[in-house]
Formats: structure tokens, sequence, C-alpha cells
């Protein structure tokens, strides 16, 4: 009686892992206080650092969530506003936004703008215009596990993941491109795009120029579109530079082209500014067809008008998003160096990031065996037994197992510092366990070795296994 | 609002980014545009031309104003310093527990507490256009059929069809018996589905009524029960216009019909309703899914992922609609202002020799201009309704913009101005008529 949406198996994603930690998260929740061994939240890519300098800006702006404007009340006017094209202010102050974040390499026109519901609605919109049910869209792994619901759910698309490997630091190649290109041909998938996110989830590091360079030609070749899924632009806190796709068509003098016209990005607010709960998410593209037809669409996901207001206000106020910016990545920068020397304590590496709000940790090592059972297996061990939610490579689709998502924007330091001690404890107690356990599996291994050399018939006597 | 015509087939769009299933190319897009470029303005262009083609409510801002006034803490999170933090970090797709409860206690409210919401069944999106999209989406796959009573809200044909390929078969009425829907329109649409082979998934009402700005009648909502029921299809039951009856007893949601029932059959409705009408805040874009069945109540939740509302709003909008003494008194007042605007504009129009379907509710009157035509064609209507814009300067909606199957119907709002505005207007159509009567409009012999 329902749709095939409803009744198909989990196009939504929902019964993954990546959910299932959030589960067993909220049912135990740490407090320092009230639940000091509860499980800690590190599988949430929120940004929490910079409260305090946004708060302060409220304090100073109390007009712009008082619905006024120099004292006078806009109340009803903003109310009423239910514009699809948006806040003439807002994207005015959002386009400036985006170039100051992009260091002012690059410069974007309000018109080729649509505000969306959060960069959720922006993604699964993009999809909508470029392709139709059964056709593909090529992924880096690993990715965002929402990727799966919000690019294919009601779409009916299709994703068929380019697979990176540690090998290279899981660096976009030319061949993994054509790879996956031809596994879609092989499955009669029409491939319509590649979605790249740039700085990237899970990994935690911003594409280099080489890899923009190689997008930028295949995409060319194909004749196909390149969506850059730009919202971690801003959480980029260390060398090399953050450098938009959008940048590269400039440098290359591919502006105003065929090519340009198939370039999009996706920006968010969500996690530069730490406002998920605010749904602000934007698409911006050189192609009028695409940006026509996403903004009717976007009535299906409006931004709310008092939210445009506030933040118009908000990011117009060019001292403000100077200091915020610079700060904001100060902090991070902190943070994350905070996590990867706790690691490096715990014996743990991770890949060399210079953004986003996590790290890509490599526990290979710590795997029972190097299968994603065994990656399975150190997760629940980590959740339950170490009690913190982190992300297994697996709800990211990624090639290899014993990686893992980890978090580090979303807590206090002193959790932070406190999650770190768990796993050092729980290192340390797994390679005391480890050296007693290969102790006896090397006696067994040498039983077996010298039983190994006797004939069959010898087994077929025996009715009793040798143990150790 | 930009006309964009597709003139070339794009390298690369997909299917439904061509499409014009959106519906914005149709002709009555014109009147929109008389208006954006001429529009009325009391002192600076008073010639210019009256949108009565917007259904907005206008007439109870100042008790909104005075509400924020009163509650400064409702927009700036109150004192509590990690109020802010707390609620920007809040995108859980259960929405806010505090605005679930206070949107199903509105809802209650709005029925004069003869139905009960359960704050659990409240899926919350963001605007009713992104929770009839989201219903269709789950109640019906690409290719099947919605039946929706004739004449309908414009933007169903792009917010139930667009982007789900999902079609809608008319269910016509006719001013016969003022455009109620009858068993028979009822078999005839689910009929003329079969024989295209369409899979009927459901019936959409909307109640109160889209242009005609009439409640349906309680025994017509219990054969639309038992209709769907027989046929064990969905009803998706729009409320969205509960809020602007004019007498509270007049209204009959289907709510308390499913209650009267102890819930019977109950796992196939849904209510969809919004803020954008009742409260005039369509610029904040508050609509829910109010389901009875719990697996449509879980996949809509997941699906309002991609349409949530600003965490912001919903903090806002929690603190206005949990004060009951500003809701009750909210409720009362705007009820009588639309009542008392409704009166003005169906005496004005008598006056000017126009009668109006008898209505109780909206921000619309339904008016018939059929004596008028030269024929009884959507051409003629749409000649009336091009020198009503022309001449009149009024910006007003055809009926064939809302599928009416009879023409020279119009939709003419009343809330979304002044007063003075509407005498204006009101004004204007008297002399227009009087002209005409005389002789002297030309255009319409």
């Amino acid at each position: 009686m329902l749709s095939t949406k409803v009744t198909d198996c989990n196009a939504h994603g929902q019964d993954s892992s990546y959910f299932l930690g959030w589960e067993e998260y909220e049912k135990n929740p740490y407090d320092e206080i009230d639940n000091p061994n509860g499980i800690v939240q590190m599988g949430l890519a929120e940004n929490q650092l910079s409260f305090d300098i946004l708060q302060s800006w409220l304090d100073n702006n109390p007009d712009a969530t008082a619905f006024k404007k120099n004292g006078q009340s806009i109340f009803k006017e903003l109310a009423l506003f239910q514009d699809y094209h948006g806040l003439p202010a807002f994207k005015n102050a959002l386009v400036k936004f985006m170039s100051e974040i992009r260091g002012n390499t690059v410069t974007f026109d309000p018109n080729n703008l649509v505000l969306t519901a959060g960069a959720t609605s922006a993604n699964e919109t993009l999809m909508f215009c470029i392709a139709n049910p059964g056709d593909a869209i090529l992924v880096p792994t690993p990715y965002y596990p929402g990727f799966d619901r919000d690019l294919r759910w009601r779409t009916g698309a299709e994703i068929v993941p380019i697979h990176c490997s540690s090998s290279n630091s899981f660096r976009i190649t030319k061949s993994a491109l054509e790879d996956a290109y031809q596994q879609a041909q092989k499955h009669d998938l029409k491939v319509k795009g590649i979605l790249v996110t740039n700085p990237s989830n899970p990994l935690g590091t911003s594409l280099n120029l080489h890899e923009l360079d190689v997008l930028v030609n295949f995409i060319s070749t194909k004749n196909i579109h390149l969506i850059s899924d730009e919202v971690y632009s801003g959480t980029v806190f260390s060398s090399p530079n953050f450098t938009s796709v959008m940048e590269v068509l400039k440098n290359r003098n591919l502006v105003n082209t065929e090519v340009s016209k198939r370039v999009h990005i996706i920006c968010s607010l969500s996690k530069d500014l730490g406002l998920p709960g605010f749904r602000i998410g934007t698409i911006y593209s050189e192609n009028g067809d695409i940006i026509s037809a996403a903004t009717k669409m976007s009535s299906f996901g409006l931004i709310s008008s008092q939210t445009q207001y506030l933040l118009s206000e908000m990011l117009a106020d060019k001292k403000f998003t100077k200091t915020y910016l610079s700060e904001n990545r100060r902090r991070l920068k902190h943070r994350q160096e905070t996590l990867v020397k706790g690691l490096q304590k715990a014996g743990i590496r991770c890949l060399k990031g210079n953004a986003g709000l996590f790290c890509w940790v490599d526990m290979r090592h710590l795997l029972c065996s190097k299968t994603f059972q065994g990656e399975m297996e150190l997760w629940k061990k980590i959740v339950y037994d170490v009690r913190l939610n982190i992300s297994p490579g697996s709800s990211c689709h990624c090639c290899e197992p014993g990686w893992f998502r980890v978090c580090f924007a979303n807590m206090s330091e002193k959790t932070l510092v406190f999650a770190m001690q768990r796993v050092k404890s729980f290192v340390e107690s797994m390679t005391k366990k480890n050296s007693n356990q290969s102790r006896q599996e090397q006696i067994r291994l040498n039983h077996a070795r010298r039983t190994k050399s006797l004939p069959k018939w010898v087994f077929s006597l025996s009715t009793h296994p040798l143990e150790v | 609002m930009a006309i964009d015509i597709v003139q070339k087939p794009s390298v690369g769009l997909s299917k439904i980014a061509l499409s014009q299933t959106h519906g914005e190319n149709s002709p009555y897009f014109a009147g929109w545009k008389a208006y954006d470029e001429n529009p009325y303005h009391e002192k600076h262009n008073p010639s210019g031309v009256i949108q009565m083609g917007l259904a907005e409510n206008q007439v109870s801002f100042d008790l909104l104003e005075e509400f924020l006034e009163n509650n400064q803490e409702a927009t700036s999170w109150g004192k509590n310093v990690s109020g802010f933090k707390e609620n920007a970090l809040f995108q859980d797709y259960h929405g806010l527990l505090a605005f679930r409860k206070a949107m199903a206690s509105f809802m209650e409210q709005v029925r004069g507490g003869k139905a009960k919401f359960n704050p659990e069944r409240v899926v919350l999106t963001a605007g009713a256009t992104a929770a009839n999209e989201l219903l269709t989406f789950i109640l019906a796959n690409p290719g099947d059929a919605l039946l929706v009573p004739t004449p309908y809200y414009p933007g169903f044909d792009r917010d139930l069809r667009w982007r789900t390929g999902v079609e809608i078969v008319p269910i016509h009425c006719e001013s016969s018996n003022n455009f109620q829907i009858t068993l028979e329109a009822l078999e005839s649409a689910y009929d003329h589905a079969r024989s295209k082979n369409m899979k009927v998934r459901g019936v959409l009402i909307t109640n109160p009524s889209n242009p005609l700005g009439a409640t349906i009648q309680r025994k017509v909502l219990e054969q639309i029960l038992d209709f769907v029921t027989r046929k064990n299809i969905h009803l998706i039951s729009d409320e969205i216009y509960s809020g602007s009856v004019f007498h509270s007893d007049e209204f009959v949601s289907i709510a308390e019909i499913l209650e009267s029932r102890n819930y019977k059959d109950s796992e196939r409705c849904h209510i969809v309703y919004s803020l954008s009408k009742d409260l005039g805040l369509p610029g904040f874009r508050v609509g829910t899914v109010y389901s009875y069945n719990d697996q449509v109540v879980t996949t809509a939740r997941r699906m309002s992922s991609f349409t949530l509302i600003s965490s912001q709003t919903q903090f806002l909008l929690a603190s206005m609609l949990s004060n009951k003494e500003f809701t009750e008194k909210y409720i009362k007042i705007n009820r009588e202002r639309l009542r008392k605007r409704y009166e003005t504009i169906v005496d004005g129009l008598k006056k000017a020799g126009i009668e109006c379907l008898k209505g109780n509710a909206g921000l619309f009157c339904w008016m018939n201009l059929s004596p008028y035509l030269k024929e009884a064609t959507r051409e003629s209507e749409l000649e009336i309704w091009k020198t009503i814009m022309e001449e009149v300067k009024l910006n007003i909606s055809p009926g064939s913009s809302c599928r009416c199957s009879e023409a020279g119907w119009f939709r003419v709002c009343f809330a979304n101005m002044s007063e003075e505005t509407l005498e204006v207007a009101l004004r204007r159509l008297h002399e227009f008529m009087d002209r005409r009567r005389n002789g002297q409009v030309l255009s319409m012999e």
C-alpha cells in the first residue's frame, strides 16, 4: 500500500552502522559529571569550537534576531517573504563570504546561487536536475555515508564508487576514474557526473591541484558534470591552502565555456559556522538551466526568512567574518593536533590531514583479521568497551578495512583528552592480550607444524585433537 | 517570479529538469507579471494593479508583533547562554519536542478541541509545499494516480507531480451543487484512472477548499472516507486553511470523523497543515504531515531531512504556540477579521451585480462571472480575465488555472491588502460593471 521508496530495502541507509553507533550513544551518552562512564560521541562532524564568537556577535547585534533593521521592525516583510530567489541581502552577503573563505581568489555572482534547506537538500536537488532514475554518479571512496540516501533515495540514481586506497593517501587517480566509469558501463548505467567532497569527508584533506586537474580533464573528455561539495571549505586549517574547483577553472581559462557549465559547487553554513540546525545550504553554478530548475525545486526546501535575515546581517559584518574565519581555523588546528598526538601516544597513526572536523585514523594494526568483519569486531569493541562512538570505514564504503573517522570538534578539549586516555588504555590492554594470544598461537602453530608431517592415517586414529 | 523558458535541449540535464511540469509557464503567471511591473500603492501608484491573486493572510500581524514585543526571549533564546548553541546545533529530524507539542496543541485549538493530536505523529517539513510532495513520494510510485477534486490549488500540479512522476486525475465538481464532491464524481475519476491503466493510490482533498473558500460538509467527508476504505486507498486531507474558518462550528476535520469511528481504518489517513495561512507566516516555512500510519510517520520523518524547518524558527514558534493565552486570542480575533473581510467583499461584489459561491472560510472568495462570458469556454474566460487585468487593473485567478471544469469562475483574494485597498478594488469593479451595463465596455460584447 506504500510506495517502493518505503518498502525497498534501505536506500535511506538508516540501518547502516553509522546510524547504529548513534543509537548506542543515545542510550548511554557521556557526561563529565552525570555519566562519566558513558559513550563519548566522536561520530558527529559538528563544529562546536567557536560558539562564543557567534554569541558575542549576537549580543552586540540584537536587531538581527528581533526582526529589526535600523531600529525599524521588518517582521511583516520577512514573515511574508517566500520568494524562491532568496533574500537578496542574504545572497549578496553569502557570495562575499564564500569568496573570503577562498582567499578571494574567485568571485561569485548571487544570480548563480540557489538557496536550499541545508546541503542535504542541495545535493539531492542537483541530482534531480542532472540524473534520471537509473543514471549513475561516480563518487570517490571513502565518502560521507549520508550520500547513499541524499543522492539515491528519491532520485533513483545510482552511486558507482571511485576506489581510492591508502597506497597513495586515498588520492583520486585517472585510472581509478576510468575504472569506475567502465564499471558503470558494464552495468549499463549511464554516467551523468562525478561528485567529490573537497575538503574530503571523511579523509580531512583537501584535493590537490593534480587531482583537480585530473577531474576537470576527465569531465571534459566524457562530457559529464562535476559536483564539488565544498561544505568544509571554511575548515581548512593548515597548508596546503584550499583550492576550489572554481579557481582551477579560472586559472585554466575555462570560465564561460562548455566545461564550466557542467561544474557546480555545494556550500553550507553547517560546518564552517557550526549552524546545522538553521538549515542553510546552497548550490552555485554558471549553468543557467540548472539554476533555473534548481531554483524552482528549492520551493520544496526553502530557508526560513527569519534565518536568512539573521545570516545576512552576520555575514555582511566583514570584521566579524574575518575574525571568525581566522580564529575558527586556529582552534580547529589545535584540536586536530590534540587528537593526532593523543592517538600517537597509543601507537595509532592518522592520515595527514589539513581540514575538516575529523581525522582519518589507521587502526589496521589493531584488527584481528584484515577483513571487514575484523573491522566490525574492532568497532564494536571501541563502541561497547572503550565507549567511543567512531565511524568505521566500511560505513564510508572504504575498500580497505581498518580505517575509522574520528571527530574532534564536537566536544570540549577536556573530553577529547579523556577519550584519548581511554584509547591509550584500550590499546595497552589489547597489546597485552595479543602478546599472550600470540604466544599461545605460536605454540599451537609449532604443534601443528610437527603434526602435519605425520601421515594422515595417524589422525584418523586419534580421537582427541591436540591441545595446548 | 521569473519565467524561464528552456528553448533548446541542454546537454546533460535530467528529464525532470527539462520538463514543464513545474507549471510556471502557464498563462496566468502573466497576471503576476502585470502586477510586478505596475504594483498598486495608495500614495505612490494609486492607479496600479491591485494584487488579488495572492492567498496571504495580512489581517493579524499586529497580534503577532504584540506577542514578539512581550516575549523577547522567543527570538533571543532567552537569558540562557547555551540556549543559542543548543538550538543552532539541533538538526534532529524528529523536530524540537516543544515545537511538536505546541503544534499538536494548536491544531487541537483550531478545531475547537473537537479532535486530539499526538505530538509523536507530527512530522515537520519546510512548508505544506514540501509536506504534500513528501506524502506523494511515500504513498505513490511514478505513474500512479492521485484523485483531486476540481477546482484545486494550481500549485498541486507541481507539488504532487513534478519530481514524483505521479499523475493527478481530477474529480470533477460542478456549480449545480456548489462544487461539492459527489460519490459519482469519485467513482468516475477512479474508473477513468483505471481505464488509463493507472494505479490509484489515494484521494487528496483540501478542507477548507482552495479556491472555493468553503468547508466540506460532514456527510461528504464520511462518504469520501467510506470510498477510500472500499477502494483500499489513502486519503490526504490538506487542512491548511482550518484556522481561517469564519465560524468555528462549521469546520469538520477528518480527525474528528476518525475519532468518532474509534480510529478504525485510520492508517490510510494523513493530514497536512501549515502556519502559512492561519498565522500569515509563509516566509518561515512551517509545515507538517500528521499521519495515523506508523510506517508513514517513520518514513516521512526520515525524508524530512531534505526539508527541515530552521531550528531558530521552531524555537520561536514553540514559544508562541505554547502560549495558550496568545493562541486563543489570536484564533478568535483572526477569524472575526477574516469574516468581516469576506462580508465586505461579497457585499461589494453583489452591489456590482456579481455573485459568489457561498463561502465560510479561507482568504478568498469564488466569484461567478459565467453570466458575462461570450461563450462558456476557457478562451472567453481568459478574455474577461485579461480585461480585468488590463482595464480594471486587478490581478485575480481564472478558474481554468485551478482546472475548474466550468468556465467563468474566478478566485479573488481579500486578506492580502488593507481594508482601504479592498474598497478601492471593489469600487473599480463596480465602476467597470456599470460601464459594461451601459454598453461602454467594448471588449466584453
